[in-house]
């Protein structure tokens, strides 16, 4: 790093002051760094006993020995699944649009303030919107449909900023000597343009789907079911999520319930730990092969 | 970047028409379909270009259809509650007779969660970006920045769970009168949930700083201290105040941790110890009942979610605003 220049002469004045901040703000470091080893600790201190098969397998229930998260889980990889379907093509269709069509006018402008606007507005407004539009306006019901659409608007801008970052990276001279060639603007697009930035698009995607599988709030306006008996099949079907099925459990007073929580917690983090993995992999595989 | 670009269009504009009519390796493999191909060219493109425009599109459709949706039920809800009413009253009892919509309980509760996470959050995480900018090591950055996109990655339910799980417990060991359901328990751990994004975003004003500032003032003979406080971290300022904005504004439209830790009583008090309720808690305390559709305790939820909209909208846009300007003075 730039900053990492031995610019600096040790000199007597301000030693103690120089020393005192910079333990301060290693201090800072470090307790950020504890404070997230110890509440993975915790988690898995507290939910570790009851992670098996069974609890994997078995369907909620008012008994903690007996409850499990089939239902939540198959709850969760319809809606990722429909969120994907959706909000891939719309969001890398977006930014296609964005950085390789737009003329760079005023307009162009307002849209990248409003996407970037939309990446900050909180999940919930989307469960609102979600409700009004999807479960009311459309009469979707309460069902995986309605929620993975909802899940979808709020990923839509994350997935077209990324996107976008992946495309900028890709550099002129790249696109240049397609035109030159007498490519077309798609042609150019789809056969250079998007395969040199398919590894930082699928990286933003990848990250982006683990922050839908995490969210609880927008579900829950669209009306996620604290308790479904059975594993969705349809899209009109009612479902429930994951973070939906922890949040059930932690506001129960029961300890036993916050253990099973903390059962469920683990699994959800699982599979995100394994989702970011296979982001940083995918990173480093084909983000290296592409050398300009 | 910019003249670049314009050059890209132009030498797009050249090449786009002419290039259909010259024939592709496609069209030239298929003899008699090429001649069919090359005419029908301009129309898949145009295809594609309008299906991309309207992915683009979509986009902003969503901002419409939050403002239509958040407008058209507010509306029928301050038909019947005078707008004076909900933004001076200080009883939020909507689900209770007598009904009472004054929101200020909510916003209280909301600014007292979001102002006690960034009490939490800001210190440690300013402090965290600077070592990680100024002082630490490459290798010692390379460790901790993914240990701290962790941090981020965690959803939030999960800070809920801790919140009551963990923290709770250890805020009423210290303060017994602490209820089992409290502010302060939210405030730790939704600035445990800022703290990635104060540091990551800090950290890149931070770093945006030229290192000839740094050099210029070590050769007047300030030590490292005085070159990080009295140099870098005034020039960067401006970019800071932006991350705790956006970080300020996620704190208050969180969601999860809130209702699970704080609890939902709307009250109008500053003590962190008590239960008190957030906008966004509320918002889910009456999703989580059966509030049929076309009453009033259904619209509260429009209106409320259009005061949270706007909050964090503006805070957005004025962030957004410093962000842009960032770095621009030193080129």
């Amino acid at each position: 790093m730039s900053t990492k220049l031995d610019i600096y002469t040790t000199k007597r004045r301000g030693r103690v002051l120089n020393g005192l901040f910079t333990a301060a703000c290693f201090l800072a470091t470090i307790t950020c760094v504890l404070v997230l080893l110890g509440l993975i600790w915790n988690i898995i201190n507290q939910g570790q006993d009851w992670l098996d098969w069974d609890f994997i397998k078995h369907l909620p229930s008012r008994f903690p020995e007996k409850a499990g998260i089939k239902t939540a889980l198959w709850g969760s990889i319809w809606l990722i699944g429909l969120t994907a379907l959706f909000s891939v093509p719309l969001g890398v269709g977006a930014a296609v649009y964005l950085e390789e069509y737009a003329p760079r006018t005023r307009w162009r402008k307002l849209i990248q303030l409003n996407i970037a606007n939309l990446a900050g507005v909180p999940s919930i407004v989307y469960g609102i919107l979600g409700l009004g539009l999807f479960v009311r306006a459309l009469a979707f019901e309460r069902s995986v449909l309605s929620g993975a659409l909802t899940l979808t608007l709020v990923v839509l801008p994350i997935i077209i900023l990324a996107s976008q970052e992946a495309l900028r990276a890709v550099p002129d001279s790249i696109r240049r000597s397609a035109y030159a060639l007498g490519a077309t603007r798609w042609q150019t697009v789809w056969h250079q343009v998007l395969p040199a930035s398919l590894p930082g698009i699928m990286t933003g995607v990848i990250l982006s789907l683990s922050r839908a599988l995490g969210e609880a709030a927008p579900l829950l306006v669209v009306g996620a079911m604290a308790y479904v008996p059975f594993v969705p099949e349809k899209l009109s079907d009612e479902f429930t999520a994951l973070p939906i099925q922890i949040f059930n459990w932690t506001s129960r007073p029961q300890e036993e319930f916050h253990h099973l929580a903390a059962a469920g917690i683990l699994v959800l983090l699982v599979v995100l730990v394994s989702m970011n993995a296979v982001a940083v992999f995918v990173r480093h595989r084909y983000g290296k092969k592409i050398r300009w | 970047m910019t003249n670049e670009r314009s050059d890209k269009e132009q030498s797009v504009e050249m090449h786009g028409g002419e290039a259909a009519v010259i024939g592709l390796p496609r069209s030239t493999s298929l003899e008699g379909a090429g001649g069919l191909w090359s005419r029908l060219r301009p129309v898949y493109e145009g295809l594609i270009h309008t299906s991309l425009l309207i992915c683009a599109s979509i986009s902003v459709l969503v901002t419409v259809g939050i403002v239509i949706v958040l407008l058209y039920e507010s509306i029928k809800f301050f038909y019947d509650v005078p707008v004076i009413e909900f933004l001076t009253g200080t009883q939020w009892t909507p689900l209770l007779k007598p009904q009472h919509f004054g929101i200020l309980p909510l916003l209280c509760g909301t600014m007292l969660v979001a102002g006690g996470s960034a009490l939490v959050a800001v210190p440690i995480g300013l402090g965290t970006a600077i070592y990680l900018s100024e002082y630490a090591s490459p290798l010692f950055r390379d460790i901790v920045k993914p240990l701290l996109e962790i941090l981020a990655g965690i959803p939030s339910v999960v800070y809920g769970y801790l919140a009551i799980v963990f923290v709770s417990p250890i805020i009423r060991e210290i303060f017994p009168s602490a209820g089992v359901f409290n502010a302060a328990s939210a405030c730790v751990v939704v600035g445990i949930m800022i703290l990635p994004m104060i540091i990551s975003l800090s950290e890149d004003v931070l770093q945006s700083v030229p290192i000839s500032l740094r050099a210029a003032a070590s050769a007047l003979g300030a030590n490292k201290f005085e070159v990080t406080v009295r140099v870098v971290l005034p020039a960067a300022m401006s970019g800071i105040i932006a991350s705790f904005l956006l970080a300020v504004s996620r704190a208050i439209g969180e969601t999860m941790a809130v209702t699970l830790a704080a609890g939902a009583t709307p009250k109008l008090t500053l003590n962190p110890l008590e239960s008190i309720q957030t906008m966004t808690a509320y918002i889910v305390q009456v999703s989580l009942g059966d509030t049929p559709a076309g009453t009033i305790e259904y619209r509260t939820i429009f209106a409320v979610g259009l005061a949270l909209f706007l909050t964090t909208m503006t805070m957005n846009l004025i962030a957004q605003y410093i962000l842009s300007r960032v770095g621009e003075r030193y080129e």
